[in-house]
């Protein structure tokens, strides 16, 4: 299994190719048309993530040793910065995801140019994905 | 109308965003500000700031004279009779909950109703429903036809002898609608029920004489009319006002103070606790001038022209449906591109430098009775351009070439 930071800075470096926003967002758009679909099923109240202008769900599966995410969202740039998260930090344990850094983010310029307002959603997908990572590692200790 | 002289007179119209030159058209969430408004703000801090209605100072004098001609230049650009009847607030949303926790608490009683419409802001809904929910009273609410116009036979309806007031937006944030407040006002007075109309969108477009509709209030924001944040007005009948309670207590709002009793203050300062926010008032004063002196019916048809066109270029692209089409309708329209997701295509729009709106536009029940889940929103206001709107549909082009 490769690291968190192994699959971060392999985005990075996808990303240091575009040298325009155009082509970062063209890119962004094809990771969301390519993001796996979520089994409906998961599209509940529940898995959706509050504050975004797009409605995003995320759904966490804990097989005792790590945490597996899927996501959907009704819009693609959204699909798309959820394609990377879960690239990211699908397949990984509680701890790994809790102590892995955001810092990929602000290196691809994404934080800054998704201004970190309610509109993408982009900070609450990370808190989501962290508090997964919280609520399974505090399941893994008490069993 | 020279636009290039006017589009001068707006200093943040010629910066650039993302390299390219700025398209502002999210008007209908903020107007910029003509330079003669930053120069009076500037002016104020630099030569006159203090504090008004105290001092015996000459600052405190100079200070209150131009507080209180910016009151004067408000009521005569709404055509108020008197400059008692406009209380300073910091905009339209503290106006609609100065009329509520005041006159609504003093005068909703449990069983009572109030009107609103489907085409209201956020800032028209919760503060009846607040005082509803305190009250035991309900509010109901007008349905709208497909275009985005009220419908009049179902107000009528509404109309019980339970309805103690009607909340109406004059103009539509989300769809544009100019409702016809003078015809809503006769209906509901001939009840004897109260009217109060949120003006926020409709100050900076056409005339507004508040008189002529006849209203018992009238709720406005400066920054909606080229003015700065944090100041606004609320328009209200010098008798209904002289009736109403105090909303907040302290300073300037008071008469004489004991520790026993306090005697209140007379309009407008029974409803202006506190030290008012002078600087802006002057700014507001200041933007009206400059309004006036361009002229609104001048103002209203060269948006009327941009409306025109803006409308006609979105129709010759069948991906584009505009939702509200209303035949009497303000400079703005809310669109969505067929099988696109607002939130998406504006952020590529942002790309090319043009600032529009997306998402629910603060009404969020309109967007649920149409059944999306938002709109991408252009707003214009006389300093824009056909040559802006011809830069928006490139950049909807490129969005629908990108997401297709």
């Amino acid at each position: 299994m490769i690291k968190i930071e192994e699959s971060t800075s392999a985005i990075v470096s996808e990303f240091d190719v575009f040298d325009d926003w155009m082509d970062k967002y063209n890119y962004l758009i094809e990771l969301g048309k390519s993001l796996p679909l979520i089994d409906d099923k998961y599209k509940t109240e529940n898995n959706l993530i509050e504050g975004c202008q797009s409605r995003v769900w995320l759904h966490a599966e804990f097989d005792g040793t790590n945490i597996h995410f899927t996501a959907d969202s009704d819009a693609v740039i959204t699909k798309g910065i959820a394609n990377l998260l879960i690239r990211a930090y699908s397949g990984h344990t509680p701890q790994e995801i809790l102590d892995s850094s955001t810092e990929f983010l602000n290196e691809i310029g994404l934080t800054q140019h998704l201004s970190p307002t309610r509109s993408n959603g982009l900070l609450s997908m990370i808190k989501q994905v962290k508090m997964y990572a919280l609520a399974f590692k505090t399941k893994q200790g008490m069993s | 109308m020279n636009i290039e002289e006017i589009r001068a007179d707006f200093p943040i119209l010629s910066r650039s965003v993302h390299n390219k030159p700025l398209v502002y058209f999210d008007n209908a969430a903020t107007t910029q500000k003509p330079q003669v408004v930053i120069d009076a703000l500037v002016d104020y801090y630099t030569n006159l700031n203090s504090n008004v209605h105290r001092g015996v100072h000459y600052l405190s004098q100079q200070a209150t004279m131009a507080f209180e001609e910016a009151r004067v230049k408000i009521r005569d650009f709404i055509h108020a009779r008197y400059s008692h009847e406009i209380i300073f607030t910091r905009g339209c949303t503290e106006s609609i909950n100065l009329v509520a926790g005041s006159w609504g608490r003093a005068n909703i009683r449990e069983g009572d109703e109030i009107v609103i419409s489907a085409l209201e802001h956020h800032s028209n809904i919760v503060p009846w429903q607040m005082l509803c929910e305190e009250k035991g009273a309900k509010l109901k609410v007008c349905p709208i036809h497909e275009d985005g116009s009220l419908n009049m036979e179902a107000l009528a309806e509404l109309l019980t002898n339970r309805v103690r007031l009607i909340a109406i937006t004059h103009i539509s944030n989300t769809m544009g609608s100019i409702n016809p407040v003078k015809e809503i006002t006769r209906m509901a007075h001939e009840k004897g029920i109260m009217v109060l109309v949120d003006g926020a969108q409709a100050l900076s477009h056409m005339k507004v004489d508040v008189q002529d509709i006849g209203c018992d209030f009238y709720t406005f924001s400066g920054h909606k009319v080229y003015a700065p944040m944090g100041i606004g007005g609320l328009y209200g009948r010098e008798d209904v006002l002289n009736a109403m309670p105090p909303y907040q207590g302290g300073g300037e709002m008071i008469k004489s103070v004991t520790f026993e009793k306090t005697i209140y203050n007379e309009l407008p300062f029974k409803f202006e606790a506190g030290t008012p926010n002078v600087g802006d008032a002057i700014g507001f004063g200041v933007a009206l001038d400059y309004v006036s002196n361009i002229g609104i019916e001048q103002i209203a048809a060269r948006e009327h022209e941009l409306l025109t066109y803006a409308t006609e270029r979105f129709k010759s692209d069948p991906l584009i449906r505009i939702i509200g089409d209303a035949p009497d309708k303000a400079s703005l329209i809310s669109f969505v591109i067929d099988k696109i997701h607002p939130y998406d295509a504006g952020t590529i729009i942002d790309q090319f430098g043009i600032a529009v709106r997306t998402g629910t536009h603060c009404t969020q029940p309109l967007m649920d009775s149409l059944g999306i889940q938002g709109t991408i929103r252009a707003s214009f206001a006389f300093y824009n351009t056909r040559e802006e709107i011809d830069r928006l549909m490139e950049a909807i082009g490129k969005v629908e070439e990108l997401f297709l």
